[in-house]
C-alpha cells in the first residue's frame, strides 16, 4: 500500500484546519468517505475532495502537498502512524499528539508540539514561537515525545513545558523555557533574552554560553554530570546530533534558577574541556 | 551413575521458589564499582538470617551499562516481594548511595516494578532532580562527591532458590580446591549467583533442629568427624564435603549451572581426591524444583 497523498488543488487564502486528516481517523475509510470528509477553511466548511487531490490506500502514512503553509493542525491528536509535510506547515502542527511521527520538510508556525504527550515531531527548518508549550491560558504544555528542530525557533519556546526533549540545532528566541515546571530542551545555536524565565524545574542543556546570563540563575560551578550520557543515549532513538554529543557536555557549567519561582531549574552551559 | 571416574549420587537436589531482581551498579573506574557491589552483597549468604541472597553476577563492560562506565552486575534473592523490596531499598541505601562516584541502575525491567531509587531521593531533602528517560524515571539525588544518579523502579520476577550440589574428598585441600574449579567455571554464566562466601558452603545444613527455636541445623549426616555418630552418607574414606547452592532466575538456569559445576568439580578426577557427586535431598520437605543428577549430567 502506498501512502495517502494530500496535493493542495490551489493555494489557499484562508487557513485550513486538516485535523481530521489523521491516520487515527482515516482507518476504516474508503476511499469516497475520505474524499466526503468535510475540512473548516476559514469560516467555511469544504470537502477533502474539493480541496485536495488524493492518492494512495495506505491511512497509516499520509502526505501532504503543495502550498502547504496554509495548514494548521496537522496531526492532531494523532496516536499512530507518519505524517509528511512536503514544504512549510501552518500552526498547532503536532498538537495533543499521543503518538507516531509528523515529519515537515520546511518550517512550522506557532504553537507546534502544543501539549503534545507522546510520539516524534520533526522540523526541518524553523519553528514558530510556543513551541512545545501550552495553549493560551492553559497550564500544561509538552508532556512527552520528542521535538527535533534542525533550524531556529521563535520566543517562548517550552513555556509550561512538563515533560519530554525539545531539541534545537539552529539559534532560539526570547524566553527559552519560560515557566518550565520540567523536561529538557536541548540548544546547539544561540539563545535569545530572559533565558529559564520563571523556569521552576526542568533543564536547558546548551551547547553556546549565551552573550547574557539571567541574573536570577545562581551558579554552581562547573561539573562532570554522570546523568548527562544517560539522558544524551536516550536521544539515540530520534535523528539528533545529541546523541552523539557525550563528550561535548562531558563538563557543563550548572545555573539553578529561577530564583524568583521555585528555583530548581537548571542551565547546563557546556565547557570546553 | 560415573562421570570421569567419579561417582554421581542417583539424588536430586532441591529448591525453593523465590522473588529476584537484577541490579547494575556502575562507578568511576571498575575498581569502585566492584566496591559498591560487594558491600551491597555482603552478609547476603542465605535467607535464613540475611534477608536476602545476592551476589555478583558479573562485570560489565562500559559499552553495557547505562551510563557509559565500569559496572557489576547483582542479583538480589528473597523469599517474597516485600523482603526482596527491603532489603534492595536498605542495601541501596547504604551501600550504594554511600559509595563514591556510584549510580544504581535496573538490570530487570519485567516483572512487577520495586522501589529502587524511589525512596532514596528524599535524601536530597527537596534538591532531588527527576528526570524520564526512554520511558524510565531515574533520580538525580545530590551528594558531596557530585550527584548519585539511581533509577527510580527495577523489575522483580519469579526465580529458583537454593539449587545445589555436593562435593565429597578425601581431604579437605581437595574438597576445597574441586569447588574453586567448580565456581570459576559457574561464574561464566549468567543469571546465576553462588551467594555463600566465595561461592562454597562448609555448614551445609538440614532442615530442622533438635532446638525448637531453629529451622535449621548442620546436615550430620554429611558430617565427616560424625562418621560414627550418626546415621553418616559417608564412606570411611571421605574426609571432607563441601556444598555449592545455587540461584538462579529460572529452574534451566539452575540446571545448567550444576551441569557445568559438577564437569569442572570432576574434571579432576578420583586421583585428585574427588570420590562423590551428592546433592541436598530433603526428602520433599523443602521445596518443590527437583534437580536428578543423572539426568542433569545425561
Amino acid at each position: 500500500m502506498t501512502a495517502i497523498t494530500f496535493t493542495l488543488k490551489t493555494p489557499s487564502k484562508q487557513r485550513i484546519d486538516v485535523s481530521p486528516l489523521v491516520p487515527d481517523l482515516l482507518i476504516e475509510k474508503n476511499f469516497d468517505e475520505i474524499l466526503g470528509k468535510t475540512l473548516n477553511v476559514g469560516n467555511r466548511l469544504k470537502s477533502v475532495g474539493d480541496l485536495f487531490n488524493v492518492a494512495g490506500s495506505n491511512p497509516e502514512a499520509l502526505e501532504f502537498h503543495g502550498s502547504t503553509a496554509q495548514l494548521d493542525f496537522v496531526g492532531r491528536g494523532m496516536t499512530r502512524g507518519e505524517i509528511v509535510v512536503l514544504g512549510d506547515a501552518g500552526s498547532y502542527v503536532g498538537m495533543h499528539l499521543k503518538g507516531g511521527v509528523i515529519r515537515v520538510n520546511g518550517s512550522v508556525d506557532a504553537y507546534a508540539a502544543c501539549e503534545m504527550r507522546a510520539g516524534t515531531i520533526y522540523i526541518e527548518k524553523n519553528a514558530g514561537d510556543f513551541l512545545g508549550a501550552c495553549l493560551p491560558g492553559n497550564k500544561k504544555g509538552m508532556a512527552g515525545g520528542f521535538v527535533v528542530v534542525r533550524g531556529n525557533v521563535g520566543h517562548r519556546v517550552g513555556d509550561h513545558m512538563r515533560r519530554g526533549a525539545i531539541l534545537i540545532e539552529g539559534d532560539a528566541g526570547d524566553y527559552l523555557g519560560s515557566r518550565m515546571v520540567s523536561g529538557t530542551i536541548g540548544l546547539l545555536g544561540k539563545s535569545g533574552q530572559n533565558l529559564g524565565y520563571a523556569m521552576g524545574r526542568g533543564t536547558l542543556l546548551l551547547a553556546k554560553t549565551p552573550e547574557q546570563l539571567p541574573v536570577t540563575f545562581n551558579d554552581c560551578g562547573t561539573h562532570t554530570l554522570g546523568f548527562i550520557p544517560l539522558l544524551l543515549n536516550g536521544f539515540s532513538q530520534v535523528d539528533t546530533p545529541f546523541a552523539a554529543m557525550a563528550e561535548t557536555f562531558a563538563r557543563v557549567r550548572r545555573l539553578s534558577g529561577d530564583m524568583c519561582g521555585l528555583g530548581k531549574g537548571e542551565i547546563l552551559l557546556a565547557i570546553a574541556h | 551413575m560415573n562421570y570421569n571416574g567419579v561417582e554421581i549420587d542417583a539424588t536430586f537436589a532441591e529448591a525453593f521458589p523465590m522473588r529476584a531482581t537484577r541490579i547494575i551498579v556502575t562507578a568511576q573506574n571498575q575498581k569502585w564499582a566492584n566496591i559498591a557491589a560487594q558491600s551491597m552483597t555482603g552478609f547476603a549468604t542465605s535467607v535464613i538470617a540475611c534477608g536476602c541472597e545476592a551476589g555478583i553476577e558479573r562485570l560489565m563492560d562500559p559499552r553495557e551499562t547505562p551510563d557509559g562506565r565500569p559496572g557489576v552486575s547483582i542479583l538480589v534473592f528473597a523469599m517474597g516481594g516485600k523482603t526482596l523490596a527491603k532489603q534492595v531499598e536498605t542495601r541501596a541505601g547504604q551501600c550504594v548511595l554511600t559509595c563514591p562516584t556510584s549510580a544504581l541502575f535496573s538490570g530487570l525491567h519485567e516483572g512487577d516494578q520495586i522501589p529502587l531509587g524511589k525512596n532514596l531521593r528524599f535524601f536530597g531533602d527537596g534538591f532531588q532532580i527527576s528526570k524520564r528517560i526512554n520511558s524510565r524515571r531515574y533520580w538525580r539525588v545530590p551528594v558531596m562527591d557530585g550527584e548519585f544518579l539511581c533509577e527510580e523502579k527495577t523489575g522483580m520476577v519469579n526465580a529458583v532458590g537454593g539449587g545445589n550440589f555436593l562435593i565429597l574428598a578425601e581431604r579437605q585441600a581437595q574438597a576445597l580446591e574441586a569447588c574453586e574449579a567448580a565456581i570459576e567455571a559457574m561464574k561464566a554464566l549468567p543469571n546465576v549467583i553462588m551467594p555463600f562466601p566465595g561461592g562454597v558452603v562448609r555448614s551445609g545444613s538440614k532442615v530442622g533442629s533438635k532446638y525448637k527455636a531453629l529451622n535449621a541445623s548442620t546436615n550430620d549426616a554429611y558430617c565427616p568427624t560424625l562418621k560414627g555418630q550418626t546415621r553418616t552418607m559417608l564412606s570411611p574414606e571421605i574426609e571432607s564435603v563441601m556444598e555449592i547452592v545455587i540461584d538462579g532466575l529460572t529452574a534451566e538456569d539452575i540446571s545448567k549451572a550444576m551441569r557445568v559445576g559438577i564437569k569442572a568439580a570432576c574434571s579432576l578426577g578420583p586421583k585428585s581426591g574427588i570420590h562423590r557427586i551428592s546433592a541436598g535431598n530433603y526428602g520433599g520437605k523443602l521445596g518443590p524444583y527437583l534437580f536428578h543428577l543423572e539426568e542433569i549430567l545425561a
